[in-house]
């Protein structure tokens, strides 16, 4: 019988007793780092002059901002010009994103083409961008294209409403007049009314068999929909062009050459990731479901439909979600182009002006870890479902 | 008695690149006929199979299948598939979905069966192939000669009427594979025509009409199962017979 | 029985226009209708690019000469990039001690050469040289002491900079991460919580954040009168930063051993450490050396950002002379310039992770 012996030895060298031990070290060593910073950090603050808390926030930041989403002028707040910052940051992530996940998803398809020039070529993007730093690229789109683009005078345009030159991309402003919320409303009538026929199909297919072109049919209600309603309230929509007026542009929606920059590298380099991501989910499908399919009679289309890219996409999503995420963090490379973002602004002029360097940093590395752990929270809501999907 | 000719090949060739995969291949297979190839690896067998449902294409020769010859013509062949079943090596079931959801996917989608009808179809299958409890469970979950028994009743699913077997229990450990055998066993003498690549003598003794050794491209021997085991008139077939008996 | 057996012995040849150079061209390139418009398409594209990229670059471009005035509007003026040859290899390094430069970068390519060559033995002993013993010698031999003349930091920039700090990062990035790692699938709770949090952290914000917290934030954090080299400062980050990556990277080879490996080595006796340093890691850290150098390829391209705190490294550099108003306009030169380099360097250690990835999984 094991006596429960009180002896030293046993204490020093029970496993339980160790764990607790090197546990307890290892928080009083953290502990005491953590003081000493915060007892240095403190000190240097007073010698410095430098002031503490976040009432900061609610002083006037009196500098201007070349891109604002909403209303601001350099009598706002501290507090405002992150807002502004934040939202450019989305701004320009969420376009990244788009973009980057419509020509990744293609150059990673183009990838696996049967075409050897296609293939080629697709390859020949990804080694490309994939090894190239991003702010390299940004500062080739910005400097060697945006920059070198033409004089407002001179400007490349398309249709005679949308202009490129180098103070940046002019678009047509659609002003909605009166009706214009019918429009709205026919328009989501429409996906209403899209939703309940796929339903519907789905529940004539189970009982007969038979099936019904649900995605035409649907693309071609909204399409009509909206249509008829422009038709019913006398095309309200009107558009405010751009003009040359003298040097520049005046009317319209005027993206900053720095915005236009930025979304393209970002999308372009973030989407050779994506390719591959999409590549490699696509090939983990196994070529024997693809024979097993087309023995069993399935056309090309529903091969695709019901037996790939389910699998593919088990496999795509979390490092798809994951690169998403890496976009948003590279955009704050914006700094580099002047690209008003939350670094620029917050991390950046504000820290400059104020010198409150732990606040403004902390409130922006907060903002990224935020939406990191939102990322893992999403992706791990993603896998739970897919695991219950599949017992 | 004319019995129906299901499956005609005249001088069909296969080259992969510069390897001469088909040589000369003619074979012909009666309705209810159950015809075993075997032949060392690379000798064309599996290939053999996987041109009559298209899934290699044949370079010159003919094949014909119930009277349709096939071509590239894609409605020709997606008609092909559906009268000929195959089940492979790697059963490849679709791992996102259920078993039931397995049987049921090509009937629906394929044929336009109603649900019900499909689901009916596949419970009746699958309790022939002795795993009805299994339905609503996912591949994964399955052992592996479970789940070869529910790529059978999913091929069977689409009634055909020629049955492929490309290496059905090469992939099973050796307790699973009686189990696979005696499903196809039933199946033969349901009265299936049914062509199978495989190593397992035994099986062919027992329900084979004809063997068929294959090597290099070429059927070498093609006997009934006593001819062919008393009386191999190749020295390559009894080379083989040699090594696997 | 009508199955006709032959004795096929004459050797028949696939139809011709499914082999050679036509079977290939009719495969690949025009099977189908919509695979040949893409396939001109794709000619199409590269027609309009290559030609035209290689009469800037190479056929109407400028090599010779030292001014402005010797480059031609029409091709590119590589003198630009000769002239500046000096700043961008070794940023503002006194001339006279360059030589301590050249040495390490001559030690660092032979070692190099070495390990990349296949098949060739005592590799293991030329990559511990590389991560211990060169990198302590890289910074008496850069910065001074011992007999050398000292050389601020500031002083560093160009590709020479560039390198300094990857390599930093990359070397002192592996031990920190092995650690966390460790911590992170440890046992312990606290250990366990601690490491997790730290890697998550440093995970979830963009490298510039990391920089500048290192810029602005770092001195706060020290005593009174300890000044801290911005380059040091930088270093830290990228540090950190680079560890927490990594960290993951080795968290992913130690799950995938297999149980089987912990087991055996526990019931032998090895203590929890030994059994990490004899057994485990060595194996797992092999497994996982491609993902490593895949981590390496990110802080070589990260490296660029400490332009955005006053660094001049390689690509830094280039921005810089860019604006010179001796070389204005040539931004492009640069660029190109810049974006070869990064290349070679990047897409070569991506072939030999892949390489590498083909041997291990292989040859195991």
């Amino acid at each position: 019988m094991q006596g429960r012996d009180l002896s030293l030895n046993n204490i020093l060298f029970n496993r339980s007793v160790q764990g607790i031990f090197y546990q307890i070290v290892t928080l009083a060593l953290v502990i005491l780092a953590v003081i000493y910073i915060v007892d240095n950090t403190a000190r240097n603050m007073v010698a410095r002059g430098l002031a503490s808390g976040f009432e900061f926030l609610g002083v006037e930041a009196q500098f201007d901002i070349q891109m604002t989403l909403i209303e601001y002028s350099p009598t706002s707040t501290y507090f405002d010009s992150f807002i502004v910052g934040l939202l450019n940051t989305l701004l320009v992530a969420g376009l990244g994103i788009f973009v980057a996940t419509i020509v990744g998803f293609t150059i990673g398809i183009a990838r696996l083409s049967s075409n050897w020039l296609v293939a080629k070529l697709a390859e020949a993007y990804i080694e490309v961008l994939r090894n190239l730093p991003l702010l390299l690229q940004i500062f080739f789109w910005y400097f060697a294209v945006l920059r070198a683009l033409p004089k407002p005078k001179q400007s490349l345009e398309l249709f005679d409403s949308f202009f490129l030159n180098n103070r940046g991309l002019f678009i047509p402003d659609p002003i909605f007049g009166e009706g214009g919320t019918l429009i709205l409303y026919s328009f989501i009538a429409a996906i209403i009314i899209s939703i309940g026929i796929a339903a519907w199909s789905r529940q004539r297919q189970n009982k007969t068999g038979q099936t019904f072109p649900v995605f035409y049919s649907s693309v071609g209600l909204i399409i009509l929909f909206v249509f008829l309603s422009l038709f019913a309230t006398g095309f309200p929509v009107t558009f405010d062009y751009p003009e040359l007026k003298g040097f520049n542009f005046k009317g319209g929606i005027k993206l900053i050459p720095e915005l236009v920059a930025l979304t393209f590298a970002l999308s372009m380099y973030t989407a050779s990731f994506i390719a591959e991501v999409v590549r490699a989910g696509i090939q983990a499908v196994s070529l024997g479901q693809t024979e097993a399919a087309r023995s069993l009679g399935l056309n090309q289309g529903q091969i695709l439909r019901l037996v790939i890219i389910p699998q593919a996409l088990r496999v795509i999503v979390p490092p798809l979600t994951n690169q998403y995420l890496n976009l948003t963090k590279n955009s704050s490379l914006a700094a580099a182009i002047a690209y008003p973002d939350l670094v620029l602004v917050f991390a950046g002029t504000a820290l400059m002006q104020t010198g409150q360097a732990i606040e403004i940093i902390g409130m922006v590395m907060g903002v990224y870890l935020l939406l990191s752990l939102l990322t893992s929270i999403i992706m791990n809501l993603f896998n739970r479902f897919m695991r219950v999907a599949e017992r | 008695m004319t019995t129906e000719l299901m499956i005609e090949m005249n001088s069909v060739h296969k080259w992969f690149g510069d390897l001469h995969v088909l040589n000369d291949v003619n074979l012909q297979v009666s309705k209810s006929e159950k015809i075993v190839i075997c032949g060392p690896s690379g000798s064309g067998k599996s290939t053999l199979i996987r041109c009559i449902n298209r899934l290699e294409e044949h370079q010159r020769g003919q094949i014909i299948v119930e009277g349709t010859e096939l071509t590239n013509d894609s409605r020709s062949i997606e008609r092909i598939r559906g009268e000929v079943g195959m089940v492979f090596q790697q059963f490849n079931l679709f791992p996102h979905l259920s078993i039931l959801d397995n049987c049921t996917l090509a009937p629906i989608w394929v044929r336009k069966t109603p649900k019900a009808q499909a689901i009916d179809k596949a419970m009746q299958y699958l309790k022939r192939v002795q795993i009805d409890d299994q339905a609503f469970k996912y591949p994964s979950q399955l052992s592996g000669g479970q789940q070869q028994r529910a790529a059978i009743a999913r091929a069977l699913c689409m009634e055909p009427r020629i049955m492929l077997f490309d290496e059905p229990t090469s992939a099973l450990d050796p307790e699973m594979i009686k189990e696979v055998l005696d499903v196809m066993v039933g199946l033969a003498e349901g009265g299936m025509t049914m062509i199978v690549v495989t190593h397992e003598m035994g099986f062919a003794k027992e329900v084979a009409d004809k063997i068929i050794f294959m090597d290099e491209g070429q059927i070498v021997e093609a006997k009934s199962p006593d001819d062919f085991f008393n009386n191999p008139e190749n020295e390559r077939t009894k080379t083989f017979l040699s090594q696997i008996l | 029985m009508n199955t006709e057996i032959k004795n096929n012995t004459e050797v028949m040849k696939p139809p011709i226009a499914s082999i050679g150079l036509v079977g290939w061209l009719r495969k690949n390139l025009f099977s189908s209708v919509s695979n040949t418009i893409l396939t001109l398409i794709g000619i199409y594209l590269l027609y309009s690019i290559i030609p035209p990229f290689i009469s800037w670059a190479f056929i109407d471009a400028n090599f010779v000469g030292t001014t402005k005035q010797e480059c031609s509007k029409d091709g590119a003026c590589w003198i630009f990039i000769k002239e500046n040859l000096k700043l961008i290899f070794y940023g503002l390094y006194p001339s006279e001690e360059l030589w301590r430069i050249n040495t390490m970068y001559f030690i660092l390519l032979i070692c190099g050469i070495y390990i990349l060559i296949p098949n060739l033995k005592y590799k293991g002993w030329v990559g511990s040289f590389l991560l211990i013993l060169f990198p302590i010698l890289s910074v008496v031999m850069f910065s001074g002491g011992m007999g050398l003349e000292t050389v601020e930091t500031r002083l560093w920039g160009g590709l020479f900079l560039t390198l300094v700090i990857a390599g930093v990062g990359i070397v002192l990035s592996l031990p920190i991460g092995v650690m966390l790692a460790l911590g992170r699938r440890s046992k312990l709770p606290v250990v366990s919580l601690l490491s997790t949090i730290f890697i998550e952290i440093w995970r979830g914000v963009p490298l510039i954040t990391v920089l500048f917290m290192a810029s602005n934030m770092f001195p706060l954090f020290m005593p009174e009168g300890v000044n801290f080299d911005k380059l040091i400062r930088a270093l830290i980050g990228v540090m950190f930063f680079s560890a927490a990556y990594l960290a993951e990277v080795v968290r992913g080879g130690l799950q995938a051993m297999p149980k089987g490996q912990y087991e055996a080595a526990q019931a032998t006796g090895l203590s929890y450490w030994r059994m990490m340093g004899l057994v485990i890691l060595p194996q797992s850290l092999k497994m996982v050396i491609p993902a490593i150098i895949g981590s390496f390829i990110a802080i070589f391209k990260d490296t660029t950002l400490v332009l955005v705190i006053g660094l001049f490294d390689f690509l830094g550099i280039i921005q810089f002379v860019g604006t010179n108003p001796e070389w204005l306009g040539f931004s492009h030169e640069g660029y190109v310039f810049a974006a070869v380099i990064f290349w070679i360097f990047c897409f070569s250690m991506s072939r030999y992770s892949q390489r590498l990835e083909k041997k291990l999984d292989t040859g195991r």
